[in-house]
Order: structure tokens, then C-alpha cells, then sequence
């Protein structure tokens, strides 16, 4: 089973975290920083497991993680789940990902935190792989996509042209925002082999 | 085109995000968080009613904040209305604020568990896909009361779509670990069963998850699985590459569906039927092959996935650990990839290696690549990987490779990570101990051990080498000899001196013969470290010291000398000054004898199982070593039989032996007993003593007893508050749990016992305190077996002085054998006179003249004594009456009251009758 999906940032930042075993928020905070420190200290090119930190339970539960470019994808898993298999389970989530992003960088986590959880609902529910076949994935993300564009356009359009009343004080923010206009300059990640 | 285009978030997120992105300092973040809190909690409490665009919006804010580490205790109630909208993307957001922030409030439970019956009644499968979602996520004893019954339904309806039945089954899986009470088995079990024929093969990989878990609890529910997986591997393990299009990764058939069937089998043995058995063997050996086969792909997703495959079936190979040749394979395989240039694969092989090492037929195999598995210790860089290593070191040891492995290991010792060194510590201690044909092979090794990572030697460690070089006398010299040697290092560590001090201080006298490490030189070898050490050492030194008095009187002055000093008399520290002023009196008071049996060189200790390797068990987790354990000595006693003569010698030390249980743990209870003296004579209670604690005191972890077990015998009884009378029963009660203590006491006399019990066998003394100031007389005490008692316990009673002077004590030694069980106490009698004093009060008879009171009392003979009373009114006398066989002392004390115009007279002589009579005389004087 798994116990917990995280992402950070070089730097520890959270960028993703899901618990499917319960923790209080405390404890939760603190395993993301337990499994930073733990993480962040190994070399490049060194195995992808390592022993779980104490807060997760220690020797029974296996970290498992990859690194791509700023960012950590770390599963913590008991002793029911092939190393191999999560290995590949996070290069699926990573890929998919990319798809759903073109190109995927750490801003697009940031800035879209339910879509990363929904498209990880996918693949993942209650601890357990649910698909791990991308194509059947990426479907049901663009399904949602179309529901919620159809949702917008019927019901939506209301809601919005009130909310940008609402802000017309701000002229100066762009009608539809885009990542690259907030000027933040971040190295995306490579294509994937 | 994207899925997700980057222009459609909600703007006042996307604005506030770069907001938190843009503060240059923590607290300027916090302030922004703050602020936004309090907005979108005003928004929410405002009368306003929201539209749903504006609180999903909030909604993934607060999302936002909890990320980033702030605690979010508003919004529950905003995301649970969110639920109940028809809109899509309300609802969703509402579930994942509901799976990310869980709230156990009962009330919002309800609302949830509300909307979520309403969605799975929906019939819209994106709505249930939601709904089960937020179950599977949740998880919550409330959540499988409400749906644990419905869940299964869903799964195994005929109209369910895929991806919904992919839920259910993941949902019902989470609903069973958190509440298997609450989810009933049923006919749904066999249809669950079915899924494994599924075309979807999505709904195929979550059934499987769904039954590997419900299989674990009951195999006999789920037992046709069994074909159902061998033919369904079989299939995808045989099939083109292109023939399941999207479930191929990489070139890999179904790589993640594989790893969960190859698990499910492992929760059974191997199939009995020969058909599936050659079916699955089929399967086992095309993985086999395919890894010899050149990779379809260069790309390490291709051979994580084949691999990830591969070692799977290795795992259910050794599970099953019936076929041979499969067993070899397997290791070749494995002996392949421990030097294979992907630092993964290397890891796994060793990791699966370990348990391969326990099995009977591939054993010999593992062994034969220990030079990989050493180097790979030596060179690796990951210490994941290093200490993957070092367990199939430890599992890989046997008699013939013992001696290499554990040299190997200290080796690495002097070089490993921190954070694994006790636990290499603990395993080469073990091996050591259970492979040691040579002992002294075995004391360097734990010397060794403690020279090189003595912080990490825990007491259970020097604990175990005291007593394996107790029990055994043909290493104690050469002990001696080594500690002593490992002594002379200008600074060694601290447990090293303890396990000197306590050898030395048994066994230094083996090595006295040779002049360069003579009494002296040990003695100042060991004192020369002493003020570097903690007070636990020195405690334990001191005790040395005592030891050394015994074995080499030639140095008693010394030693002496040292105790006497003021920083041993005067030290600060209790435990120290204690031990320094008894040892010293003992020194100097006690005979040659009665030193030598009290600083006795310490018995054997009870053979009993290591408690190192409970403490690796302990580390480790339970399973881990256990099982390994078990195993491997069921397979040394096939393997090797009795052919190794060592062999007898090593377990006997490593084993529990319960046949030579010297703790006694086991034993039938012995039964004390002692009746008190009362007014009328004796009145009887009953003694029973548990034999539970009787060794205690040997062990060397308590050094409280380490030399002098004796010492501490005769101030047992007066631990006691004298005063007070308890109640006898209660007294004797306390027995039961303990084998030292009072046993009744009144105004006249105490009784202690001190007892110590060897299997069937026991000690016992009985202390007899005189709480008066007078002789007791005719003192005899006598141990009564009642006539159905005496065929169960055998008493021996050494008799006792029948004088008992005032204020002193006589003990009287039992012993005891146990020959059956029983019921009954036997009874302690006691009688004794106490009366040798005389005393009469009286009218005077004369006018109270001191001075014609003092002629008198010297014209009685008696020697007037002055200013020995503490009151100068009172005369003191004192004489001898001499009889020609005898000689009687007398007393006595005259005690005027000229107010009342009365004495007191008092004769005490050594025979009561001479008491009685001068009192009668010289009460008609006065």
C-alpha cells in the first residue's frame, strides 16, 4: 500500500502532498520535512530506495523516489508494493503530467494544485495503483476538462463576468492569465528520455 | 493540445499565489496567509450568498495555505455544500477538499456521508467515480458503516461501468483494512473472484489488489483465485508485446497486473493441481528466460518494468521454495544483477538474496557469491545498498563462512555510516557467539567489537561476554590474558574497562604467575583508568578491588590504601562512598576464609537464549530475523547434523535450553514458613516463597551484588521499621512475590528471611532478632512438616544457639528440597524464655538515705558503679558469684522515688533463679 505521495522542491517546499494513511496536520508537516532531509542528501546516481524515516514508521515502509530537474516525487510504501513497479508508477505520474501540461514545470504545480490532485486520483485511490495505463488516464482527465468547459460556458459565464467586476479595480491583470506573463523565470524540465 | 491549458485557473488564485511567491521573508508570507484567511473567511460568513465559481475558488486557496504548512479550521461546511451542486467542477473540488482536510467532526460526517449516498445513486459514473473517491480517501469507521454493505453491490453488478468497478474494488479494499468487521463476505466473494476474467484489464489489476488482501484473512473464501491467476499471468507472459496496446509499457505486457497476480499467488501455496502447478512453472520459467533475452529497449523504463516483473517471480519462487531448479535459477539471476551497473537492481538482488539464503535448496548457492556481496560492502556508495549487504552477510553465515564474514564486518565496522553501526554491532556479536567453535576466537571478536565502535556496544553485548567466559573455563585465562593486554592502550573505551575489571576481578588471578602482569600491575593497570570512568564503572571497579583482596592477599594494603583515601571514603557519590566503606571493612575485619567465600569467583549463569538477539529482533521488527532464524537452525541441524562436534557446544550457549532452566522460572513454588512467638507460646503462620527472582543477584548486570551477594544479607531484617508490629498474614503474604524480607515482628522479636531457590533445591535463613535489651534463653526454634507434607518437601534445620543476647541476631539456615508439589506451609515453632531480669517494686521500708543505701549495696558484696546511670539518684551495682562450677555475673540497679517514697529494684544475673533470689533479698533491705 501506499502510505504517502509527495512532492517538493529542491529547496523542501511542498508542492504536492497526499496522505492515504491518517496523520495530523502536524505530523503530516513534519514527515514532509523528515523525508526532504532524508532524500535531499543523497547523491545523484545512487539507488532509488531507502528506508523510511521514523515518522512513517520507520524500517517497514520504503521511500521510493525519483528526481526531476527542481523537483522530488517521493512514495512512501510498505513492504506489499514492487520497488520497480512504484518506480515506474511515479515515471507514469510524471509523464502524465507532461501531457497534461505540455511540458510540465514546478509552476504549473503551483498554480494548479486540484488539477495535479485529480489527474493523481486517476492513477492512485485509497493507497492503490488504480490505471496505470496513461492513454486511459489522460481520457479521463480530458473528459473532466470538457465538463468543465461545457460547465463554464453555460453556467460559468455569469460567475465570471462578476467576478471581473469584482476586480475591475485591477485593470492591469490580463483577461486570461498566463503563466508567462507573471514574470518568474523557471527552468523547465527536460523532455523526458 | 494539452489537457489542462494554462489560461483557465481562477484569477484571484492565480493572483494570490503570486502574491505568497513574491514576499521576500516568512513573516511577510504569514501576514499575506493571514490576511487572505480573514477575507475569505468574511466572504463565508457574509450574508452574500456565494456563487459556487467564487467558493471554489476560496476553496482551493485554502487548499493553497494547507500546502504550504498552516493549519485551515474554517471552509469544512463551505466544501461539504459544494458536494451537493450538480455542477462538475464544484462537486470535485468540494470532494478534494474534503479528502485533503478530513474533518472527524460527526456532524460534517453525516453531511458528507449524505452527499455521497446521493452520488452513488446518481448513476452518473463520474459522480460515483467522486463519491467513491472521497470513501476510498476518507476511510473513516463511519464511512464503512454506511456503505461497507452497498460497495460490494456496486462492484459486481452487471451494468457497472469499468471504471467504476476499478473504484469499488480499490474502495472496498480501503473499506476492509479499516473495518474488516464491517464488511461482510457473501456471494459477492465469488464473483469478486470472476473479475480476475475480466476483458478491462484496469478492472483485472484492481480486483487483484482487492483479493490479494481479502486472501490474506481468508484463504478458503478465495481459493479459486488461484487457477484463475496462473492462467491469467500465463496469458499475459505469453503474449506478443503488442497484444494488450495500452497496458504494453515499454514493451512490457502488463507489467503492473504481473507484480499484483505473482503477489496474490504468494498468499497460497503451490497449487496442488498438477495442471495449474505445470501451468504456473510455465509462466515462472518464460519470465526466467526472458530475462536472458536482449532488452527490447534502452530505456530504463523498459527493464524497471521486465525487472520489476522478474523479481516478483523470484519472490514467489522462494516463497513456494519447493522446486529446485527454479531455487538455483533464481539465484543465478539474482547473482547476475548483484553486479549489474543499475545501483536498483543491485539493491533488490541483495534484498531478495537474504531471503533465498534461507532457503534449504538454494543456500549453498547464496554462499558461493559472499566475494561479490563483501566487496559490494566495501565498495558501494549508496549505504541503502551497504546495508542491504551486510543483511545477506548475516543471513548467508554458516559455520564455514563465519570466521571471514565476521572479520569482514568488523572490518567494515571501522569505516560505517553511524546510523547502521549498532545494528552491525548486534550482528556480529551473534554470529560470533553462534558460530564459535574456538572461544577465544570469539572473546577477540567482541573485544574487537568494543575497540572499534565501543559507543555502539550496547550492555546487552559486554553483558553476553561475561557470561559466556564465566560458564565456560577453558577461555577464562586466555580472557584474562586479552583484556589485559586490550587494557594497556593508552585510552580505550569504558566498556572495555568494565569487561576487564569484571575478568580481572575473577580470573586475574590465572594470569598472576607471570611477573609482567603480577597482582600489582593489574591492580595499577586497572586504577589507572578509573578516574576517567563513569560512576557505574567505578561502582563496578571497586567491586574489582574487593575481588583482588580475595585473590591476591599479597596486595590487600594496597588496595587498602586506595579504598581509604578521601576521594573513595568522602565521595560525593552514595553509591561509591557506600561500597568503599564496606569493602574496606570487610577487608579488614573479615578472616581469610570467610573472604574467600564471599568474594567466591561467581557461579555459572543459567544457560538462556542471547538477549542480543532479542534486541535485534527488536530492531529490526518482528519477522524479519525470526523467521530467518528459525529457519536457518532447522536447516543446520539437517545440513550438518551432529557431524561437527562444535556444534553441541554452540547451540547449547545460543539456545534456551527450558530442560537446564537454572532461573527456576519454571519451577514448582517452594514453601517457607515461620510461626512467631506470641503471649501464649506460638502462633502459626504460614510461609510461601515464590523461587521467581532467586538469581538475580548474579547476573553482571546488577552490579549492586557483583562481589559480596552476603553483605547485603544482615541489614536485610533491619530494613524494617523496628516499631511498628505487622500484621503477621500480611507479612507473609509478601513472600509470595519476593524472597527477602520480614517475616513477623512484635515488641520481643523480628524475624527476616532470606532465601534463594536452584531448580528443585533451596536456601533459606532465617534471621532471629532479640528487639529486647535482655537475653533470650533457650532459644529454639523448629521447622514442622505436617505428616501430609513431608513426602513433598525435605527441611533440614541446622540448630541455633540457645542464647539470644539483647539487641543481637542468630540466623539459622534451612534447606529446602522440593520433591513434589504441594499445597500446605509447614510451621515455624519458636520458644524462648526471656527471663534472666528480675525486677520488684516496693515501699520503702527505711528512711531514703543515699549514703546509707551505698554501704549497704557494698556490704552486699557488690562493687558500687558511679556515674554509670544517666540519672545520679540511681545506684548501679555489680558482682560475681562465684559456685565451683560456675561463675554468675549479676546486675543491679536500685531506683529510689522519693516523692512516692518507693524503689525500683532490677537484678539482672546469667541464671534466673540467682536473679530471682538476690531480688528477694535485697528487697527486704531498703
Amino acid at each position: 500500500m501506499i502510505k504517502a505521495i509527495l512532492i517538493f522542491n529542491n529547496h523542501g517546499k511542498p508542492r504536492l502532498s497526499k496522505f492515504y494513511q491518517r496523520y495530523s496536520e502536524d505530523t503530516q508537516q513534519q514527515i514532509i520535512r523528515e523525508t526532504f532531509h532524508l532524500v535531499s542528501k543523497r547523491d545523484e546516481n545512487v539507488c532509488n530506495f531507502l528506508e523510511g524515516g521514523l515518522l512513517i514508521g520507520g524500517s517497514d515502509n520504503k521511500l521510493i523516489y525519483r528526481h526531476y530537474a527542481t523537483l522530488y516525487f517521493v512514495f512512501c510504501v510498505d513492504s506489499s508494493e514492487s520497488e520497480l513497479g512504484i518506480l515506474d508508477l511515479i515515471q507514469v505520474f510524471v509523464e502524465t503530467l507532461d501531457k497534461c501540461f505540455e511540458n510540465v514545470c514546478e509552476l504549473d504545480l503551483i498554480f494548479h494544485v486540484d488539477k495535479v490532485h485529480n489527474i493523481l486520483a486517476e492513477m492512485v485511490m485509497g493507497g492503490m495503483v488504480l490505471e496505470t495505463n496513461m492513454n486511459e488516464i489522460v481520457t479521463q482527465i480530458d473528459a473532466q476538462n470538457k465538463l468543465e468547459k461545457s460547465e463554464a460556458g453555460l453556467a460559468g459565464a455569469p460567475a465570471r463576468a462578476v467576478s471581473a467586476v469584482k476586480n475591475m479595480n485591477l485593470p492591469e491583470i490580463p483577461r486570461n492569465i498566463n503563466i508567462g506573463d507573471i514574470s518568474i523565470k523557471v527552468p523547465n524540465l527536460p523532455t523526458f528520455k | 493540445m494539452p489537457a489542462v491549458s494554462k489560461g483557465d485557473g481562477m484569477r484571484g488564485l492565480a493572483v494570490f499565489i503570486s502574491d505568497i511567491r513574491n514576499c521576500k521573508s516568512k513573516e511577510a508570507e504569514i501576514k499575506r496567509i493571514n490576511k487572505e484567511l480573514a477575507n475569505i473567511r468574511s466572504k463565508f460568513k457574509g450574508d452574500k450568498a456565494l456563487d459556487g465559481y467564487s467558493k471554489k475558488k476560496y476553496v482551493c486557496k485554502l487548499l493553497f495555505i494547507f500546502l504550504l504548512g498552516h493549519d485551515i479550521d474554517f471552509g469544512h461546511m463551505e466544501a461539504v455544500n459544494l458536494l451537493s451542486s450538480n455542477r462538475y467542477t464544484e462537486k470535485q473540488i468540494g470532494y478534494l477538499f474534503i479528502s485533503v482536510l478530513v474533518n472527524s467532526n460527526s456532524e460534517l460526517i453525516r453531511l458528507i456521508n449524505n452527499a455521497i449516498k446521493n452520488d452513488l445513486a446518481s448513476r452518473n459514473p463520474t459522480f460515483m467515480g467522486l463519491a467513491l473517491h472521497c470513501i476510498a480517501n476518507v476511510g473513516s469507521r463511519e464511512m464503512a458503516e454506511a456503505f461497507a454493505g452497498e460497495i460490494p453491490k456496486i462492484l459486481v453488478a452487471g451494468d457497472t461501468m469499468d471504471s467504476v468497478k476499478q473504484s469499488a474494488a480499490l474502495c472496498l479494499l480501503r473499506l476492509y483494512r479499516t473495518s474488516p468487521d464491517l464488511v461482510p463476505m457473501g456471494d459477492w466473494t465469488s464473483r469478486v473472484v470472476h473479475l480476475l476474467n475480466d476483458q478491462h484489464l484496469g478492472v483485472v489489476t484492481a480486483a487483484t489488489s482487492l483479493i490479494t488482501t481479502l486472501a490474506q484473512k481468508n484463504p478458503e473464501e478465495f481459493k479459486t483465485s488461484v487457477s484463475l491467476a496462473v492462467s491469467r499471468l500465463s496469458r499475459i507472459v505469453t503474449s506478443a508485446s503488442t497484444d494488450l496496446q495500452d497496458y504494453t509499457y515499454y514493451f512490457v505486457p502488463a507489467p503492473w497486473l504481473s507484480v499484483k497476480l505473482l503477489r496474490l499467488l504468494q498468499c497460497y501455496p503451490p497449487p496442488e493441481d498438477p495442471a495449474v502447478r505445470g501451468r504456473l512453472t510455465e509462466c515462472l520459467e518464460t519470465i526466467l528466460n526472458k530475462a536472458q533475452e536482449p532488452p527490447k529497449s534502452k530505456k530504463v523504463q523498459h527493464s524497471n518494468a521486465k525487472n520489476a516483473v522478474l523479481f516478483e517471480a523470484i519472490s514467489l519462487i522462494i516463497h513456494h521454495d519447493s522446486e529446485p531448479n527454479l531455487l538455483v535459477r533464481a539465484c543465478n539471476q539474482l547473482g547476475q544483477f548483484l553486479q549489474h551497473r543499475e545501483t536498483n537492481l543491485r539493491y533488490l538482488a541483495l534484498e531478495s538474496m537474504c531471503t533465498l539464503a534461507s532457503s534449504e535448496f538454494s543456500h549453498e548457492a547464496v554462499k558461493t557469491h559472499i566475494e561479490t556481496v563483501i566487496n559490494a560492502l566495501k565498495t558501494e556508495r549508496d549505504v541503502s545498498v551497504r546495508q542491504r549487504a551486510v543483511d545477506l552477510l548475516y543471513a548467508m553465515c554458516d559455520r564455514s563462512n563465519a570466521q571471514q564474514i565476521v572479520a569482514e564486518m568488523l572490518n567494515y565496522l571501522e569505516t560505517a555510516d553511524y546510523s547502521i553501526r549498532e545494528e552491525i554491532v548486534l550482528k556480529v556479536a551473534i554470529l560470533a557467539e553462534k558460530y564459535a567453535v574456538d572461544y577465544t576466537w570469539y572473546v577477540d571478536t567482541i573485544l574487537n567489537l568494543i575497540r572499534i565502535a565501543g559507543d555502539y556496544v550496547s550492555e546487552e553485548v559486554w553483558y553476553r561476554v561475561i557470561q559466556i567466559v564465566i560458564n565456560r573455563d577453558d577461555v577464562q585465562g586466555y580472557a584474562a590474558k586479552t583484556v589485559f593486554e586490550a587494557l594497556q592502550a593508552p585510552a580505550c573505551h569504558e566498556n572495555l574497562v568494565k569487561v576487564g575489571g569484571y575478568i580481572l576481578g575473577e580470573f586475574g588471578n590465572l594470569i598472576a604467575g607471570d611477573p609482567r602482569s603480577s597482582p600489582l600491575i593489574q591492580f595499577n593497570l586497572l586504577h589507572s583508568k578509573f578516574h576517567l570512568c563513569s560512576v557505574p564503572t567505578r561502582a563496578l571497579l571497586l567491586s574489582t578491588y574487593i575481588k583482588f583482596v580475595n585473590l591476591f592477599p599479597e596486595i590487600k594494603t594496597t588496595i587498602q590504601d586506595v579504598l581509604r583515601s578521601d576521594s573513595q571514603l568522602k565521595n560525593a557519590d552514595v553509591e561509591l562512598q557506600q561500597r568503599a566503606v564496606e569493602y574496606l571493612r570487610l577487608s579488614t575485619i573479615a578472616s581469610t576464609d570467610i573472604l574467600a567465600t564471599v568474594l567466591e569467583e561467581m557461579p555459572p549463569f543459567p544457560e538462556r537464549e542471547s538477549s542480543i538477539l532479542a534486541k535485534l529482533k527488536k530492531k529490526k521488527g518482528p519477522g524479519t530475523v525470526t523467521d530467518l532464524e528459525e529457519i536457518k537452525k532447522e536447516r543446520s541441524s539437517d545440513m550438518n547434523g551432529s557431524a561437527e562436534p562444535a556444534s553441541v557446544n554452540a547451540s547449547a550457549v545460543s539456545t534456551p535450553s527450558p530442560s537446564a532452566d537454572l532461573l527456576g522460572l519454571g519451577a514448582a513454588p517452594l514453601t517457607n514458613s515461620a510461626p512467631p512467638p506470641s503471649s501464649s507460646g506460638s502462633l502459626l503462620v504460614d510461609v510461601f516463597s515464590d523461587s521467581a527472582s532467586a538469581v538475580a543477584p548474579l547476573a553482571p548486570g546488577s552490579d549492586d551484588n557483583f562481589a559480596s551477594p552476603d553483605l547485603a544479607s544482615s541489614e536485610v531484617v533491619s530494613e524494617e521499621p523496628a516499631d511498628t508490629v505487622h500484621d503477621a498474614d500480611e507479612l507473609f503474604h509478601k513472600f509470595v512475590c519476593k524472597n527477602n524480607g520480614v517475616l513477623f515482628e512484635n515488641q520481643l522479636l523480628q524475624i527476616g528471611l532470606k532465601s534463594e531457590f536452584r531448580q528443585n533445591l533451596g536456601r533459606m535463613f532465617i534471621f532471629y532478632g532479640n528487639k529486647t535489651s535482655t537475653q533470650f534463653l533457650n532459644f529454639t526454634p523448629t521447622v514442622i512438616c505436617s505428616d501430609d507434607l513431608q513426602p513433598s518437601l525435605n527441611l533440614q534445620t541446622k540448630p541455633v544457639d540457645p542464647t539470644v543476647d539483647g539487641g543481637a541476631q542468630v540466623q539459622q539456615v534451612v534447606n529446602i528440597e522440593c520433591v513434589s508439589d504441594f499445597m500446605e506451609a509447614p510451621i515455624l515453632n519458636i520458644q524462648f524464655s526471656p527471663k534472666q531480669e528480675v525486677q520488684n517494686i516496693f515501699k520503702a521500708k527505711h528512711p531514703m538515705d543515699a549514703e546509707i543505701t551505698k554501704a549497704k549495696i557494698i556490704g552486699f558484696g557488690s562493687a558500687l558503679l558511679e556515674e554509670v546511670d544517666p540519672n545520679p539518684a540511681n545506684f548501679v551495682g555489680a558482682g560475681i558469684i562465684h559456685t565451683k562450677t560456675t561463675q554468675i555475673g549479676c546486675l543491679l540497679r536500685l531506683e529510689p522515688n522519693l516523692q512516692a517514697q518507693m524503689y525500683r529494684l532490677t537484678l539482672r544475673t546469667s541464671k534466673e533463679a540467682v536473679s530471682q533470689r538476690l531480688c528477694e533479698l535485697l528487697s527486704e533491705q531498703f
